[in-house]
């Protein structure tokens, strides 16, 4: 698939010229042109369009408010307040970049549940997987620094706890906390650092998805059903099919985006980071944004001791959550990739995505919330923890041994002739 | 091994300086990318403007007996808890096989000060400032992951691993103390 012979022909001089010196048309061409794209593919395979669109979003908006945004203690709170009130469309820019952080995880997460489901992780898509479990690791980084820069009193917070999290290492846990901070609290030196690399990481983050992008297009697409392409009846060009398919879902996507800009600006974020940092005073119930509330949840389940302390033992499982990610590709290696064609990986998966919104609602609770009986949200959502990690640790790796899949179809073409409609 | 690497240098006239001439420069190169990267990463650290307002001084005549302050020390808050004689016994009752990280309610304040308990406001979890005057052991809650601290400061039940922090101090005066 991968080897597919490029038709360019360069009829003009300059064309002719430049191609002999560097052939980026060429490659343009045989990249975002006539890439021979599986065709069966469904609009869960618009993802990645979406969320390219997103980053050159929040890119864009980005730069543009660093050209109004200050980075000290004593002005950084009023510099997003002026933003909001006296830039010139500030306030939509500001709640553009916002709110696109909230829309850049809900497609991250649609994107990575899609995968989980069609097997997308499997050889030999490997690097594939883990180059973008890499790019979600940066994404939540960049988001974190991102918050902190507003300087509200949830901003100050999520610094304050985050950076406290690497003191659970052993030994180095409190010099390595002193570096990141600049000091021995969470004071300017940091505000400015979180500035410099919340600026910084975008920029990686576009990098990787390059090659996320570029060991995509060495096996080429997996597809709905699984089955490799195995010629080109079962392929068409990805312009004009996917171009079109891809803007079309961006256009819907924007539409939710657009409600929340527009309409609701700050109904993701929380009235606290309205208050201006202070140091001496926690807000009385502090959460992260949606987006961090499953991982949060992991890290708050562990409260008790065993072999080694609670807090070390939390951040080991909030770490381990997202390091085993890494791993999956080697913890699932039944023969077939599509979920379609698994019954029984079917409910564990559901269950799965069913689990991680518990785990997000568990995070948005008082952690001594009662849920039934004498039960609180401490105790329950242990069990959701055991769940996340049983499902990858080993309801994966048994699956892969003795589920008996579905039969398969031949090819993609027969699978999709199958489905459509009769015609003379 | 000896010989058979001096026949190499036989078959190979000056081998073994070359290989020496390799390793050496490969070992200048490396100390000096460290060296040239170590005040990169050392950047980050506390600097001077930070480190020079290590100590603090503070007039503990101003806590009334059953207050407390919070001031701050390093950038960090510190409470400056003036206690009552109850809530010192309550403190001292407590037998020490009860408590997560053990220590005596004296290890925690200076001999002849005993109602004075000075003590780093973050929580041991992750960090929040705990609320006085909170919790079922009469001394504090964090909000964040409902740790909760006696009378002395000590973790008694939550996440937190340990005892709410007795930073360094000394008494100036009888009233007057210097953290850090």
């Amino acid at each position: 698939m991968s080897a597919h012979e490029s038709n360019y022909n360069p009829t003009n001089p300059v064309e002719k010229w430049l191609d002999e010196r560097l052939p980026l048309v060429r490659f343009a061409k045989a990249t975002i042109i006539d890439f021979p794209t599986p065709k069966n593919l469904n609009y869960w395979w618009t993802g990645g369009a979406i969320l390219t669109f997103m980053l050159a979003v929040q890119i864009v908006t980005g730069i543009i408010l660093a050209m109004h945004y200050t980075p000290h203690i004593s002005m950084a709170f009023d510099s997003v307040e002026h933003i909001r009130r006296d830039v010139n469309g500030g306030r939509m820019i500001q709640a553009t970049h916002a709110v696109g952080a909230s829309m850049f995880f809900l497609a991250v997460y649609l994107h990575i549940f899609r995968g989980l489901y069609f097997g997308s992780y499997k050889a030999p898509r490997e690097i594939l997987w883990i180059l973008g479990v890499i790019i979600f690791v940066l994404m939540m980084g960049t988001a974190f620094f991102g918050y902190v820069l507003p300087w509200g009193q949830m901003s100050f917070w999520a610094a304050q706890v985050i950076t406290n999290i690497f003191a659970a290492i052993p030994i180095v846990g409190e010099p390595i906390l002193h570096l990141l901070r600049g000091g021995f609290a969470v004071d300017n030196p940091t505000l400015n650092r979180f500035f410099s690399l919340h600026y910084l990481l975008p920029f990686i983050i576009a990098a990787v998805v390059g090659l996320h992008i570029w060991a995509l297009h060495v096996p080429g697409n997996n597809n709905p059903i699984g089955v490799e392409v195995k010629s080109n009846r079962d392929t068409v060009p990805f312009h004009p099919f996917y171009t079109m398919k891809d803007l079309f879902a961006i256009v819907v996507f924007c539409i939710p985006f657009a409600w929340f800009v527009f309409f609701a600006p700050d109904i993701l974020g929380h009235p606290d980071n309205y208050i201006e940092a202070n140091p001496l005073v926690t807000p009385p119930h502090i959460v992260p944004e949606w987006y961090f509330l499953p991982f949060y949840a992991i890290l708050r389940a562990i409260d008790f001791n065993f072999i080694l302390d609670s807090k070390l033992l939390g951040v080991i499982a909030f770490g381990g959550s997202i390091v085993i990610l890494f791993f999956l590709p080697w913890l699932d290696t039944h023969k077939v990739r599509s979920g379609t064609f698994r019954p029984t990986f079917k409910w564990f998966y559901w269950v799965f995505v069913a689990n991680f919104v518990l785990l997000t609602w568990y995070g948005a609770q008082a952690a001594d919330m009662k849920i039934i009986g004498g039960l609180t949200v401490a105790d329950t959502s242990k069990l959701s923890v055991a769940y996340y990690f049983g499902y990858f640790l080993i309801i994966l790796p048994l699956l892969s041994r003795f589920e008996k899949p579905k039969p398969l179809p031949n090819s993609i073409s027969e699978s999709v002739l199958k489905h459509a409609p009769a015609t003379n | 091994m000896a010989t058979e690497s001096n026949l190499a240098h036989t078959e190979q006239p000056n081998a073994g300086r070359r290989d020496f001439l390799y390793v050496a420069t490969a070992a200048v190169g490396a100390v000096g990318v460290g060296a040239a990267v170590w005040p990169l990463i050392n950047q980050l650290n506390p600097d001077a403007s930070v480190l020079a307002m290590a100590s603090t001084e503070f007039d503990l005549s101003s806590v009334a007996e059953g207050s407390s302050v919070t001031i701050k020390w390093r950038g960090s808050p510190v409470f400056v808890r003036h206690r009552t004689q109850a809530e010192i016994d309550e403190a001292r009752a407590v037998p020490l096989n009860e408590l997560k990280d053990p220590a005596t309610d004296e290890s925690r304040v200076k001999e002849g000060h005993a109602q004075y308990l000075v003590m780093v406001a973050l929580c041991t979890h992750l960090g929040c400032v705990p609320v006085g005057d909170a919790g079922e052991f009469g001394g504090w809650l964090c909000p964040c992951h409902g740790s909760q601290f006696d009378t002395a400061g000590r973790i008694r039940k939550g996440p937190a691993p340990t005892n709410l922090v007795v930073p360094p101090y000394q008494f100036l005066s009888d009233t007057v103390i210097q953290i850090g």
